[in-house]
């Protein structure tokens, strides 16, 4: 027989660890439905994003390529990491720093016809600054440029 | 030469806490006494000349001196002079500097205020106190020094500082936020001396209480300041966006609110002692955590300033140290700590428990969604960013047995209590919440279930605590001759205070995340638009002059069913060094509702403009409640008994706190 002290103590560890588990259970749950993952132009040209999920898309916003309704706030630009570029949609207000060759990071879904309908666009720091996404798109995208010219 | 002046006094500060870290540490484990002497002015000597480097910091600001480069890449000629001193810590050179004078603002308080506390033990906070310092300014001496010099091709004006940082916020924010962050290095040095000591008493728990909630009182304002400014300056009238740099500090926030909790156990039951000194240390290791993923840019966020490598890795082999020595320390002497003090199942410690576990793991939450994606990163899983709505579900899926138990704690006694009393007690809260509740949820006609069910949950939440904590506070503080009341310790007033504003913080953040209304719209002048029941009618705009800047500003004519109610100047500004465009909102603030008004860009062809038009309810009693909470934190520390001499006590009640307590 255990003493009761002793028990009471034994029970109080066994409920928080075991409480303990389903939380960080149902927390890697609860990340893994609730990750956005992130591609680049390339990626997406490819057919390798899925179509549907929430997922984010970066690139540099293509010179001249932003049109807008007159009537509403639909505004329609294109992406590019200088190798393939995809068409985005939005509806709302740009952010501050969003500039034709300026690098973004777009939010949204991907439909089946290759446009990207963007629920968020974000443009963050200064100027001269750009999203390490962004810049690593890029990155890719010449390096394999490089690769394809070497063979 | 003011520069050099304040290079050379942070060398010397080094040297001090290099001293005030190892002679008292060694004096007290040799009884040399006059080593351990050392410590209280080693203390003083040290602020004295951190004080005189962020001083020189300052006025370098102040005299526009563009030959250092961290003015210069931080500074305007025009910049308006209360920016131009914030500008100070408007960088990772200037924030470590501020970080450090705050350590040390700590530091000479526990120096002046401790005298009653017994030599050696004071001696050994204070070591460690220094011990923290000598790390920091290695860190900022040898690799972030603000004081660097451009010469002899200085540039002739400044780079600006980021306009979003050029706002009243960033005076009070950063410098509120650091005293929290930092003021738990001081119940960490009380820890670790604790465990170096190995006697962990009641008495031990009251020297640390007012210290922690002395950090917590500014860490809860730096906070809820934090949000605030967000909300009115980012421009998209959002109060909270689960950014890193966000959690960096809500993690530290949530630790030191259940180390405030425990505290109360430790102090008046004897119960949690290991526990308590384990949130010692993991209230201070997350906010040098917090640090680490600010200061090393491992995380993309509008705060990081710093992309250097070998900063980051030397804050965190730092905190590998500090948190990695500080667990060694606990496990070998944590053991030592005996187990006492009997307690019921239900009872006022296994709530305080429960509030434990459930702030606990709310933080480890945040921290994986934090770190999920630099984890990601390492191990190649892809680029991934964590949502929103996860920190939501959790949060409120953990909140939610908080709220409704912060209800019952105060209620219930030490040791055991009935459940049919306790039953009794909140039969009436429970059926006045419900009604409350059900009412507000079926008002809201046009919401989904699921948004009527939160609110519902919500409002009986609010209702269910504001009517307990009231019930509380009359019955306790009611004397038997029914009409006269009896003055309570200000601890009781502060605590229920802090309650009530967690119950507006709740409020509001249920009832503005539900029930406001976001409209992007495009304007044409002299036309209106209507949101939310109330009518925005555009005059257009018109363009102006600032300081460091231009400007177009907005007119908006705000009314209600054509009652006047507010002229609203929403901006947009030019910023002149670095070109840069930036959104000044335009808020009519009442309690119960926010009108918010931003520009977002003139569209081509005409006079139009998009702009944000939101109608947001509730939302101020978020700051109003984090404020209360604050509040209540001043009242609890302004408590008598935390002033009473505390030598004659110690000395009365050592001996029956080591005769029952052996540790």
């Amino acid at each position: 027989m255990m003493k009761p002290q002793r028990k009471r103590r034994l029970i109080f560890v066994i409920s928080i660890v075991l409480g303990l588990g389903v939380a960080i259970g149902l927390g890697l749950y609860a990340v893994k439905k609730n990750i956005n993952l992130f591609y680049t132009p390339i990626e997406v040209a490819r057919g390798k994003a899925p179509v549907g999920p929430l997922i984010r898309v970066g690139g540099l916003v293509v010179m001249g390529s932003v049109s807008r309704d007159p009537k509403s706030l639909k505004i329609q630009f294109k992406i590019t990491d200088n190798a393939e570029t995809i068409p985005v949609t939005f509806e709302g207000i740009l952010p501050d720093l969003f500039r034709e060759g300026q690098g973004i990071i777009s939010m949204g879904h991907l439909r089946k016809d290759g446009l990207f309908e963007a629920t968020e666009v974000l443009a963050k720091h200064d100027e001269t600054y750009m999203s390490p996404e962004v810049a690593e798109a890029i990155k890719k995208a010449e390096a394999e440029a490089k690769a394809r010219k070497g063979q | 030469m003011i520069p050099e002046i304040g290079n050379l006094a942070l060398s010397f500060a080094l040297a001090i806490a290099l001293v005030q870290f190892f002679v008292p540490l060694v004096g007290a484990a040799t009884n040399r006494w006059r080593w351990i002497l050392v410590a209280g002015p080693a203390t003083i000597g040290q602020f004295i000349f951190v004080a005189i480097a962020f001083v020189s910091l300052s006025w370098s600001f102040y005299a526009n001196d563009f030959s250092v480069q961290f003015v210069a890449s931080h500074s305007y000629r025009t910049l308006p002079l209360a920016y131009r001193l914030a500008a100070t810590w408007g960088g990772h050179e200037g924030a470590l500097l501020l970080w450090i004078f705050m350590l040390n603002v700590w530091s000479l308080a526990v120096t002046l205020m401790s005298q009653n506390l017994p030599a050696i033990t004071r001696a050994r906070v204070l070591a460690i106190l220094g011990g923290l310092s000598v790390g920091f300014l290695s860190f900022i001496i040898f690799t972030s020094n603000p004081f660097t010099r451009v010469l002899p091709n200085f540039p002739l004006d400044g780079a600006d500082l980021n306009p979003l940082l050029q706002d009243f916020g960033m005076v009070i924010h950063p410098p509120m936020l650091y005293m929290g962050y930092v003021g738990f290095a001081v119940a960490f040095a009380f820890a670790i001396t604790a465990l170096i000591e190995g006697q962990i008493d009641s008495l031990w728990a009251k020297w640390v209480r007012p210290w922690t909630l002395g950090a917590w009182i500014f860490l809860t304002s730096g906070v809820a300041l934090g949000s605030w400014w967000a909300y009115y300056e980012l421009g998209w009238g959002g109060w909270w966006f689960w950014d890193p740099v966000e959690n960096a500090s809500f993690m530290p926030w949530l630790i030191g609110t259940a180390l405030l909790h425990s505290l109360a156990a430790t102090e008046k039951r004897g119960v949690f002692k290991a526990w308590t000194i384990l949130l010692s240390i993991a209230a201070f290791s997350f906010s040098l955590l917090g640090t680490f993923l600010v200061r090393s840019g491992v995380l993309t966020s509008v705060h990081a300033f710093a992309n250097d490598p070998v900063r980051g890795a030397f804050i965190l082999s730092f905190l590998g140290i500090v948190i990695g020595s500080s667990l060694v320390l606990f496990a070998f002497r944590a053991s030592s700590v005996s187990v006492s003090g009997w307690f019921d199942w239900f009872s006022k410690e296994l709530l305080l428990l429960i509030n434990n576990l459930l702030l606990t793991v709310s933080a480890i939450m945040i921290l994986m969604g934090t770190l999920f994606p630099i984890f990601a990163e390492v191990f190649d899983w892809g680029k991934i960013s964590v949502g929103a709505p996860y920190f939501n579900l959790i949060f409120t899926v953990l909140m939610t047995p908080l709220v409704f138990l912060v209800g019952l704690g105060p209620i219930v006694n030490w040791r055991q209590y009935s459940k049919q009393q306790l039953g009794k007690q909140s039969l009436l809260a429970a059926i006045f919440a419900l009604i409350l509740g059900g009412i507000t949820a079926l008002l809201q006609s046009q919401q989904l279930l699921t948004d009527k069910l939160q609110i519902f949950l919500g409002v009986f939440l609010v209702v269910w605590l504001i009517f307990l904590v009231s019930q509380d506070l009359l019955q306790k503080s009611k004397s038997h001759n029914s009409f006269k009341f009896k003055k309570m310790p200000n601890s009781f007033y502060g605590m229920h205070l802090a309650h009530i504003g967690l119950a507006f913080a709740v409020l509001g953040v249920v009832l503005s995340s539900h029930l406001s209304v976001e409209e992007n719209l495009r304007v044409s002048p002299n036309h209106q638009v209507n949101v939310a029941g109330y009518d925005f009618k555009f005059e257009g705009v018109q363009e102006f002059r600032g300081s460091n800047y231009d400007g177009i500003r907005g007119l908006f004519i705000v009314s209600h069913h054509g009652d006047f109610v507010a002229n609203l100047q929403p901006e947009k500004r030019r910023y002149h060094a670095s070109g840069q465009w930036m959104t000044e909102a335009a808020i009519d603030p009442a309690l119960s509702r926010d009108l918010y008004v931003a520009l977002g860009e003139q569209l081509p062809e005409g006079q139009d403009w998009a702009v944000r038009i939101y109608v947001k309810p509730f939302v101020r009693c978020i700051w109003f409640g984090a404020l209360l909470m604050a509040l209540g934190g001043l009242f609890a520390v302004s408590d008598r008994r935390y002033r009473k001499k505390l030598k004659s006590q110690w000395l009365g009640s050592k001996d029956d706190s080591t005769s029952m307590e052996p540790i």
